[in-house]
């Protein structure tokens, strides 16, 4: 008999996670991380981008981006230390690491998302 | 792996396996294998962009002096540096990704599988107009 595997749930998540970063994580990048901070574009100001968090859309975006992104890079990440650095001995240590901060980062994009 | 159900005839002392030790920079040695390992590291870009859009929120609850705090932070040359590195890896993850679309799905349409890019290229198409979307709804404000 072999064990019940979750790979398949966290695969799935992976591969959701996988999906929505392509889409959505270069503009984000682009536009927060150097456009509007060397002010390459006019607008996208703060009263301006508080008010699109708070639209219900808003907050459900947010949220979907932040966790299933976190839950891509827990995945990936597992496996690049596993297969890339052979770093073996240690996989549950890794597992509980990658999926527990992936966890918190979630729990904090909810706690943000519902209260901005 | 269980290779131990056929009768076998039984040594003493069970044999060493012939085990070939892989080096631990196995990836630098080939482009294919280096691409491989980069489109894997990309999900650590991948990490820090939520980071920083946590970091963002964060900013946002606290008022518009805290957001231009945040906003200056991101000016530094080190998270500048790190803005485009993150960029770049942001952007090959993408191209990767939609890539790879075509090989997780075969469509067929009348007996003959539609060609890659085909599968490709639509991804692409809705990956610009959705960064387009993004952009402006920030930008019209």
């Amino acid at each position: 008999m072999s064990k019940r595997s979750n790979d398949g749930f966290f695969w799935s998540l992976f591969s959701v996670g996988g999906v929505i970063s392509a889409f959505l994580i270069p503009i984000h990048v682009f536009l927060f991380a150097l456009a509007l901070p060397l002010g390459w574009l006019p607008h996208g100001g703060y009263e301006h981008l508080l008010a699109l968090v708070r639209t219900p859309v808003g907050r459900v975006y947010l949220f979907v981006l932040c966790s299933f992104s976190l839950f891509h890079w827990a995945h990936r990440f597992r496996f690049t230390l596993y297969d890339g650095l052979q770093i073996k001995h240690l996989n549950e240590a890794v597992f509980a690491a990658c999926y527990g901060t992936a966890l918190i980062g979630t729990v904090l994009a909810a706690y943000l998302v519902l209260t901005l | 792996m269980n290779t131990a159900k056929a009768p076998s005839a039984y040594t003493e002392f069970h044999p060493r396996w012939y085990r070939k030790r892989v080096s631990t920079w196995w990836w630098l040695g080939s482009g294919p294998y280096l691409r491989f390992i980069l489109r894997e590291l990309s999900s650590i870009f991948v990490a820090l962009s939520v980071a920083m859009t946590l970091a963002q929120l964060w900013a946002l609850r606290f008022g518009a002096d805290a957001y231009s705090r945040f906003q200056e932070s991101m000016r530094s040359p080190w998270l500048m540096a790190l803005g485009v590195l993150t960029l770049a890896f942001t952007v090959f993850h993408s191209i990767t990704w939609f890539n790879l679309a075509p090989r997780a799905l075969t469509v067929r349409i009348g007996g003959r599988r539609v060609p890659e890019i085909m599968i490709a290229l639509p991804n692409f198409i809705g990956w610009a107009a959705v960064s387009a979307l993004i952009a402006w709804l920030v930008v019209r404000g």
